[in-house]
């Protein structure tokens, strides 16, 4: 096939780089939602060491 | 412990990346047979090298695992695959829309780089299956490590099997005989490829600090709950069930 005009290329170029931008920004917020629930166990696991007496 | 040296890895991650977006777009010239669908192979490819790359260290964390006992190579192999698979997805994409700009299809089913990729993908797929279909922490970890082992060694043997193959549509981009790329494209792939390379060890050891963070924690709470347990206990007072203590903060 001949090489497709720049106005057609750049569609098909803009959504690969868009596919592998897109995967990397979800990997991320779900490692950000990993770290929330990593914050919020360790704001009970305080709670609980509250709750020990002192020795 | 795989926190450490998150922090400069994250920016030359950062720094390679747009490094290589600035190459790729204002430094390689326009390929003078696709012209600028040609851009995808920057990001193609490389998607492609480390996805396998990392499917093979998987096997060999695999091999640690089985040697050793620590379970940490368990938890490594198993981090680089889920990347990798991720990372697969990109390649599959990336290579359809290339596909369908160039050749006029999304995809060709008698092209063996294709199929052979796809096969290796779909290979990949059954890994978290398997693992969790398996309740015993320690199988779950050896069948996992097999698997990986197994299945690592699949994929240069596949690579080779296909370089031998004839090839129809798909380039042999990196052989001795095809590929000539001038430097400046030169250039632009290998910095595209280190980019890639680093967002994965990035993104590898940044899942790995979450999992052991959730995992440290898991212990410690435990210990806690039996420590307040065998207060109560002292103390005269029915000690609550293991498990109970509430997970948010109550108030008194």
């Amino acid at each position: 096939m001949p090489a497709l005009p720049l106005g057609e290329a750049g569609k098909y170029v803009a959504a690969a780089y868009l596919v592998v931008f897109t995967l990397v920004i979800v990997y991320v917020a779900i490692m950000a939602m990993k770290l929330q629930r990593i914050e919020r166990e360790l704001e009970a696991l305080g709670e609980l060491a509250d709750k020990r007496r002192p020795r | 412990m795989y926190g450490k040296g998150l922090r400069p890895l994250s920016i030359a991650s950062a720094a390679a990346l747009g490094t290589a977006l600035g190459l790729i777009f204002f430094y390689a010239p326009l390929d003078a047979d696709q012209g600028f669908i040609q851009k995808i192979f920057y990001v193609h490819v490389p998607l492609a090298i480390v996805a396998l790359c990392g499917f093979m260290a998987a096997g060999i964390m695999g091999i640690r695992y089985l040697r050793s006992g620590d379970r940490s190579w368990d938890m490594r192999s198993y981090v680089a695959i889920h990347l990798s698979i991720v990372l697969a997805v990109g390649v599959l994409i990336t290579g359809a829309i290339w596909a369908k700009a160039s050749w006029g299809h999304w995809w060709v089913w008698d092209e063996p780089t294709l199929v052979s990729f796809l096969i290796i993908f779909l290979l990949y797929c059954c890994y978290q299956p398997l693992r969790f279909s398996i309740e015993d922490p320690e199988r779950q970890a050896r069948y996992a490590a097999v698997f990986s082992i197994v299945a690592g060694a699949f994929v240069p043997l596949n690579f080779v099997a296909v370089r031998l193959a004839q090839a129809f549509s798909h380039p042999r981009v990196l052989s001795t005989t095809g590929g000539n790329m001038p430097g400046s494209m030169r250039l632009t792939f290998l910095v595209s490829l280190l980019a890639i390379a680093l967002l994965y060890i990035t993104l590898w050891k940044l899942e790995l600090t979450s999992k052991n963070a959730t995992m440290q924690l898991k212990r410690l709470r435990r210990r806690l709950e039996l420590e307040l347990d065998e207060q109560h206990v002292a103390a005269g007072a029915p000690a609550p069930p293991v498990g109970t203590v509430p997970a948010q903060p109550v108030g008194d």
